[in-house]
């Protein structure tokens, strides 16, 4: 039996030495909506620790679908999807808010911070449901803020903060509790092209320490900073630049002055 | 399973890399409230209108059991001071239905019952009194021209407002003492002044203060037993006798007093206990205010609906940081707990606020009414309990409608 039981803590604390692993694991999986709309239409997809990986298509293309399947937002119609090894399809709700609180990490277009919250509890609140008390919570998010360059802005509120600024405090949110997967949802999607390429670097950064990153974009440019490119279109994987390919550096992070 | 069976590949059916089961963190009861007071913090305006409906309906009720404690109070204050050890004998009515008389003896019978302390009497005379010989005798003011025996005052724990209480020597004279209602409609203010009692001038040598326990000699002139025989045609029978006793023995002396007072007819005399009446409108002082306290009931409910209402719009608003919420790890029954917990401190807030408001308004009502303000303990109980109550209920639906919500709408709402 495995010891270390999984509610102690929600930062992992668990072997990261152990090799390659599957975080997430897509197969045959469709999804249909009401009204008959396949969204998805038989994916498969792995992608492995350390990786990072931008999905790149058209909206319709049903990548936003697929970002809710990996995210254990949503179930898939048909098929099975694992993520951090939890197969996903035989998880009550109860287990898997617990997934997410321990494995996912979000970051959403729109930032999501909270008005009227220091940056610090801002990132704070999002270890809230890993079950790690105040102080320690705290504690984190200071470091996380830190990694993302911020240290010195962690008593602002988020319209104290440029919207570069924002996203990273919703970078630090996501990673603070070094979840399995970091999942950015069109990222970059409300800021200029500086504002950008901050929090791309951001990424970057965690990327090159360890992290398992996917970000959903149509953003052909922002796609093709990340090592490994899975292109859908209507509701299928169209391209893939394959499983383990997303380790490592692009020509285009090498050549960056970040 | 072995960390072995974990490093393979991750289709092999172990459920997780580090552990069997996910099992969701439990929210301390600190984060529960800091999450719960996160909602009413970053919208203090609604906040403050929203308890303002539960405050108005806990101050109401608080106020209306506080300022009818503080009536009661009042009187029971006042019984104490009176004292509930005295009896009155009343003549009643024969069998026939005549009106009885008491026997002349009455008062000396009375005074013989051991544990009795002071007994005296009035008795009615058919005169009137007025101002002057030319007001005419039918406007008597509703008040009567009654003998008092020399101890009267005594046994009623009365006192004179001005003047003083017959004596000996005024007993047999044309002189006469008044009740305080009967000196302010004579418009009486001096003793020295003169009244026109049956056919004869009286010179009025006192004004009694008022008597709660005897309100009917409030409202009559009070002359000597002799000088009622002389000048009046008094037939001496006494129309009432008052008595005290010590306070253990009233009931024993209740129980003798018919026969002592009229032992031939003893079916034909009413004894009655005249703070009895007085310990009823103490009683009653609680009882008035029920449609007081519905009112306040049915305020307190629509503030609770007010609650239900924000709450509900709050959710609507808030769908983004539910999502966010359930996307960080929320799970369903905490999302409920967070808008069940906001909804219960928005209330708590209003009933607190209420019931300070309600407790000022009796300190003010009280003060301007020389009442001593009393807001009994189980008011404040009770406020924070309704509160507690319509706290949860308007809670229960919009938390349950916050937890229905997909976790995907943060995504979706950009």
């Amino acid at each position: 039996m495995n010891t270390g039981p999984i509610n102690t803590g929600p930062i992992n604390t668990g072997p990261k030495n152990l090799g390659p692993m599957n975080i997430v694991e897509l197969a045959g999986v469709t999804k249909v909506y009401s009204g008959n709309v396949q969204a998805l239409r038989g994916v498969d997809l792995v992608v492995e620790a350390g990786e990072m990986i931008a999905i790149v298509g058209p909206s319709g293309s049903g990548k936003s679908t697929l970002l809710h399947l990996i995210g254990t937002l949503d179930r898939p119609s048909a098929g099975t999807v694992r993520i951090a090894g939890y197969a996903v399809a035989k998880m009550s709700d109860r287990e898997l808010s617990a997934l997410r609180a321990r494995h996912i990490g979000f970051v959403f277009q729109s930032y999501h911070l909270s008005e009227g919250v220091s940056a610090l509890d801002n990132v704070a609140d999002g270890l809230l449901y890993a079950g790690v008390g105040l102080g320690r919570r705290r504690e984190l998010a200071r470091a996380a803020l830190e990694r993302v360059g911020l240290g010195h802005r962690i008593g602002h509120r988020p319209n104290q903060l440029s919207g570069g600024e924002r996203q990273r405090v919703a970078v630090a949110r996501a990673a603070a509790g070094e979840p399995d997967l970091l999942l950015a949802d069109e990222p970059t999607g409300n800021l200029d092209s500086a504002a950008g390429a901050e929090v791309l670097s951001v990424l970057l950064d965690l990327h090159t320490s360890g992290t398992t990153i996917a970000i959903i974009t149509h953003d052909q440019e922002i796609a093709q900073w990340a090592p490994r490119q899975v292109r859908m279109r209507d509701g299928q994987i169209t391209q893939d630049g394959g499983t383990g390919t997303g380790r490592g550096l692009t020509d285009a992070w090498k050549g960056a002055t970040i | 399973m072995s960390n072995d069976g974990n490093q393979s590949s991750g289709l092999n059916g172990r459920a997780g890399k580090f552990g069997r089961r996910l099992s969701p963190a439990r929210l301390t009861p600190r984060d529960l409230f800091r999450v719960g007071l996160f909602g009413l913090r970053s919208r203090p305006g609604r906040v403050v209108l929203s308890a303002l409906g539960i405050a108005i309906g806990i101050a109401t009720m608080v106020a209306v059991i506080g300022i009818s404690s503080s009536s009661k109070e009042q009187l029971l204050r006042q019984l104490d001071k009176l004292g509930t050890n005295m009896l009155t004998v009343e003549a009643g009515q024969t069998l026939f239905g005549d009106d009885a008389e008491l026997p002349k003896t009455a008062v000396p019978m009375t005074q013989r019952i051991a544990p009795v302390i002071t007994a005296s009497a009035t008795g009615q005379t058919s005169a009137t009194v007025r101002r002057n010989s030319l007001v005419p005798e039918e406007e008597t003011l509703g008040l009567g021209v009654s003998a008092a025996t020399p101890d009267l005052l005594t046994t009623l724990n009365g006192s004179v407002r001005t003047g003083v209480w017959l004596n000996s020597a005024t007993s047999r004279y044309p002189a006469v003492v008044l009740g305080s209602v009967a000196a302010q409609r004579l418009g009486i203010t001096h003793s020295g002044e003169l009244v026109w009692i049956g056919n004869r001038w009286f010179t009025v040598v006192g004004i009694l203060n008022s008597l709660p326990l005897a309100p009917e000699i409030d409202r009559s002139a009070l002359v000597g037993w002799s000088a009622a025989a002389t000048y009046l045609g008094f037939d001496e029978h006494p129309t009432m006798v008052y008595e005290r006793s010590t306070d253990a023995s009233v009931e024993d002396v209740r129980d003798v007093l018919p026969r002592t007072v009229n032992p031939q007819n003893p079916e034909e005399v009413k004894v009655s206990r005249p703070s009895d009446a007085l310990a009823a409108k103490a009683a009653a002082a609680g009882t008035f205010t029920n449609l007081l306290l519905g009112l306040g009931a049915v305020a307190l409910l629509v503030g609770g609906v007010g609650v239900a209402n924000t709450m509900v719009i709050s959710v609507l608003e808030r769908r983004r940081e539910i999502g966010l919420r359930r996307s960080l790890g929320a799970t369903r029954g905490q999302v409920r707990a967070q808008f069940l917990v906001e909804s219960l401190l928005l209330s708590t807030l209003g009933g607190i606020v209420g019931a300070i408001l309600g407790f000022c308004a009796t300190v003010v009502f009280a003060t301007y009414r020389s009442l001593p303000p009393v807001v009994p303990a189980w008011a404040f109980g009770g406020a924070i309990g309704a509160t507690l109550v319509i706290g949860t209920i308007a809670g229960i639906y919009p938390a349950v409608r916050a937890a229905r919500l997909s976790p995907t709408v943060a995504l979706t709402t950009a």
